[in-house]
């Protein structure tokens, strides 16, 4: 009986600390993919700055609202713009962006097939 | 014919690609948020600063009347250059100042009202900077006019004689 009074002990202890721990994954992968506008170049993740802390206690108010992960991304999209995501989404403005690599990869891809049939013939 | 074709193909695309990115070097590699008006009024929930209770946004903005809402520490340099277009904007104007004292210390922000005044109806206490977030603003101090609850005019800095001419015009 002490036994499993124990192990519920233990059992409930650790869930706690894993949905903790859950939460702030979440918060890290959130904020690693926000730009801090502040000192631009660095993640929200990686700045000290006031603006930064900020949205990181922003972040896990609304994790903590049960937000998720594209709701707080669109929450920031529409209060800063697109910019703020390090990941921006295909449109009119970003389609090069995302197409170019692909277009690129193909072109080189056809180039070498090309070479090897070339070379086997 | 191929053969020769292929070269001056590859070098197009690499003439092309470094024209792209040469452009891209004669950018600005700052960013500003684009500055976003005729928004609604964010709805959120802040802490009164001398009543120390909890405010819905709806509850405090009524449709009726022009509202500026000023974004302003008591450490902020520019916050005090503008303090006193603030004091002449309540008392010579129909407009009704809402403050939102960011990131700042309660008893630093009273010698601050005491020293220059209060030109603000009511002020809300945003300790962690995150209702500030909530109006898209990134620094202090920051200007928000509103007007049947829609807000018609974002200013990033402080405030000057010039804007708030442009301010009284906008409110006629």
């Amino acid at each position: 009986m002490k036994i499993l009074k124990l192990s519920f002990i233990f059992l409930f202890i650790f869930s706690f600390n894993s949905l903790k721990a859950n939460n702030g994954d979440i918060n890290s992968k959130i904020t690693k993919n926000l730009r801090c506008l502040i000192c631009q170049g660095q993640s929200v993740y990686d700045s000290d700055s006031e603006f930064a802390i900020s949205i990181k206690v922003l972040v896990d108010k609304k994790l903590e609202e049960g937000f998720s992960e594209n709701q707080i991304y669109d929450f920031f999209k529409e209060k800063y713009g697109e910019w703020i995501l390090y990941e921006p989404e295909l449109n009119k403005n970003t389609y090069i962006l995302w197409l170019l690599p692909v277009l690129i990869f193909l072109i080189g891809g056809a180039i070498i097939l090309k070479t090897f049939i070339i070379r086997i013939k | 014919m191929k053969n020769k074709l292929l070269p001056v193909f590859i070098t197009t695309i690499f003439i092309i690609i470094f024209l792209f990115l040469y452009k891209g070097l004669q950018n600005s590699n700052i960013y500003t948020p684009e500055v976003k008006i005729n928004n609604k009024i964010p709805s959120f929930s802040g802490e009164l600063f001398y009543e120390e209770k909890i405010i819905d946004t709806s509850d405090l903005f009524k449709l009726d009347k022009i509202y500026l809402v000023n974004i302003w520490s008591s450490w902020c340099v520019p916050c005090r250059q503008e303090h006193s277009l603030l004091m002449n904007l309540k008392k010579i104007y129909n407009i009704e100042l809402i403050g939102i004292n960011y990131k700042d210390t309660k008893i630093n922000a009273k010698n601050f009202l005491s020293e220059l005044g209060d030109p603000y109806r009511k002020i809300i206490f945003d300790k962690k900077g995150i209702n500030a977030i909530e109006w898209g603003a990134y620094g202090v101090p920051e200007s928000f006019l509103i007007k049947d609850g829609i807000i018609i005019k974002r200013y990033v800095g402080p405030l000057n004689q010039k804007l708030l001419s442009e301010i009284n015009q906008l409110i006629k």
